[in-house]
């Protein structure tokens, strides 16, 4: 489990996350939804030891951070940021192979071979394992970023705006293998997501955050709700409820 | 690009260039043990060609290095500030102390030539402008603004002779007892090979770096500071090679992709095969009179940057 207790970041005077407190559950998909500037991409890059915190704790299995080795914690957690612009001509399977590079540092073994090729099998791109990231499509990408952070073989596993810049067939098809990681691999995911009705039909808990607080969370069938909803976003929501999902109108 | 053709073009520019000069030396003179040609060889003929080998590796390689860290494919020590900061160092060390060994010069050389590309780096991490030629322009305003304070201290200390020498690569001049400096590269060379998964991660981004539990700082420095080391022992045993660190890289990683640990390799067998080539036709082009290899690596060198400036920006 994931901890988190009176985070603070500041970026001069302005306190970006502000006095957080929230848990990221084990086996589960986490969800952090809230406006544009409310501090998500902040809290999840804290929490990936990407960028310092100024005050609190972030306690991952029990143990905060920072007395975390580094090269323990790239076993232990892994991220994958919204902006992906790696702008290095590597191959799919070049780039999942350093996934691996926490336990072997580049020269791979035999069962880092294995690794990389279950997590291309995964993730369905054996065809153009072989392709170059710069010869592929978005979603393609988004994929082989996927198979490089299942390659880390990692508990925690976050992603900040996994569904950016991908059309419909390929976030569903994103969020479908999201949940077979936890499902099928026992993995812990947390994602910050602006699609609420994405949120709404894959995630186990929301937590809901506004100008670097959390107003609301707990789990989704609490969260997806027309006052919670209204509340955070300021808009009028309408809930349908069709074959078991909660859709949100707010049009 | 297989590896072992490479290096058996090597291997032949190797023996072609120990057998032109304008004293003949022939293949039979060594098997008759022909004491005069034996020596010339020893003397003359194969430091020429360690140092242009190991120039020719380290320069490229170099190259490589700070592409990779930098994230531009168009950063070089040539572009970033560190061949002249190595420049200015040397004129620092030749008006300090006038009769200094090389091995002094090479180390002030060196501590100029890494203060010169950190100060590249931390200006290229201020700049929110990204663009790929954008960011070598500066560094190349960079080492103009160093190198007109070069030239204004070599004026003022009637040294601008002694530091145009520097200026130019040359081979020529390269006997036993004058370029064996060059051959403390060969462990950064190694160190270069053994960092090269560690380069590729830190070019892919702090963040990268960080997600995968490595230090980006320190590969960074040691990226750096390998970088100009090579440049400083380069610079004072040969002179300033124009284009390498910056074509054959690119040239490589055209064909072998942006994985460090397969095109190392590649860049540092590619890099020798052009250096001694180019040296090769220097020679032979005005013989029995020879061109410095600044020009004959500059002229080549200046086209094929050309044609990789338009096909980059496009």
């Amino acid at each position: 489990m994931i901890e988190v207790r009176n985070l603070v970041k500041e970026y001069g005077n302005k306190k970006v996350v502000d006095n957080v407190s929230t848990k990221i559950r084990d086996r589960s998909i986490t969800s952090f939804i809230g406006p544009n500037g409310a501090g998500k991409s902040t809290l999840l890059s804290m929490i990936s030891r990407i960028t310092h915190k100024n005050e609190g704790d972030i306690l991952i299995e029990g143990k905060e951070i920072e007395k975390w080795n580094s090269g323990d914690l790239a076993k232990k957690i892994s991220i994958l940021k919204q902006s992906n612009h790696i702008n290095i001509r590597l191959t799919i399977w070049e780039l999942v192979s350093f996934g691996r590079f926490p336990y072997s540092q580049g020269n791979l073994t035999k069962e880092d071979k294995r690794y990389i090729n279950e997590a291309i099998g995964y993730m369905r791109l054996d065809d153009i394992q072989h392709k170059y990231l710069d010869e592929l499509s978005g979603g393609q990408r988004q994929r082989a970023y996927i198979a490089m952070v299942i390659a880390q073989n990692t508990d925690y596993i976050l992603l900040d705006e996994p569904l950016n810049n991908l059309d419909m067939k390929h976030s569903v098809e994103i969020m479908k293998i999201l949940r077979r990681l936890v499902d099928e691999l026992g993995k812990t995911i947390a994602i910050v997501i602006h699609d609420i009705n994405f949120a709404s039909c894959y995630s186990d808990y929301i937590v809901a955050l506004k100008d670097g607080k959390v107003v609301e969370e707990g789990n989704t069938e609490k969260i997806i709700n027309k006052n919670i909803l209204g509340n955070i976003y300021d808009l009028d929501f309408k809930i349908q409820s069709m074959e078991n999902m909660k859709l949100c109108v707010y049009f | 690009m297989k590896k072992r053709y490479l290096f058996l073009t090597l291997i032949i520019l190797s023996l072609i260039s120990i057998f032109i000069g304008v004293k003949e030396v022939k293949v039979e003179d060594i098997l008759r043990f022909n004491k005069e040609n034996i020596q010339i060889i020893y003397l003359s003929r194969l430091p020429r060609l360690i140092s242009i080998i190991v120039a020719g590796i380290g320069m490229s390689i170099s190259g490589l290095i700070m592409q990779q860290i930098s994230r531009n494919k168009f950063v070089s020590p040539t572009t970033a500030a560190t061949v002249d900061s190595a420049k200015l160092g040397i004129l620092v060390s030749i008006i300090l102390f006038s009769n200094t060994s090389s091995l002094t010069k090479m180390l002030i050389a060196f501590i100029f030539a890494i203060g010169g590309t950190f100060l590249f780096m931390e200006i290229l991490k201020k700049i929110k402008f990204k663009n790929t030629v954008f960011i070598p322009l500066i560094g190349m305003m960079l080492g103009n603004i160093i190198d007109s304070i070069t030239t204004f201290f070599a004026y003022r200390f009637d040294l601008v002779q002694n530091i145009s020498t520097w200026l130019q690569g040359d081979f020529s001049m390269i006997i036993k007892g004058r370029y064996e400096l060059l051959y403390i590269s060969i462990p950064l060379i190694v160190i270069a090979f053994l960092y090269a998964n560690k380069f590729t991660v830190a070019g892919m981004g702090e963040d990268f770096s960080a997600n995968l539990g490595l230090n980006y700082t320190r590969v960074v420095n040691v990226g750096i500071g390998i970088v100009a080391l090579i440049s400083s022992l380069v610079i004072i045993t040969v002179g300033r090679i124009p284009f390498l660190g910056l074509i054959i890289p690119n040239i490589v990683t055209i064909f072998q992709g942006d994985n460090m640990k397969n095109n190392i390799g590649h860049t540092a067998l590619f890099g020798a095969i052009f250096l001694l080539a180019c040296d090769i036709l220097g020679r032979i082009i005005i013989y029995p009179y020879e061109v410095s290899i600044s020009l004959t690596v500059g002229v080549i060198g200046s086209f094929i940057f050309l044609y990789l400036l338009v096909r980059g920006s496009r």
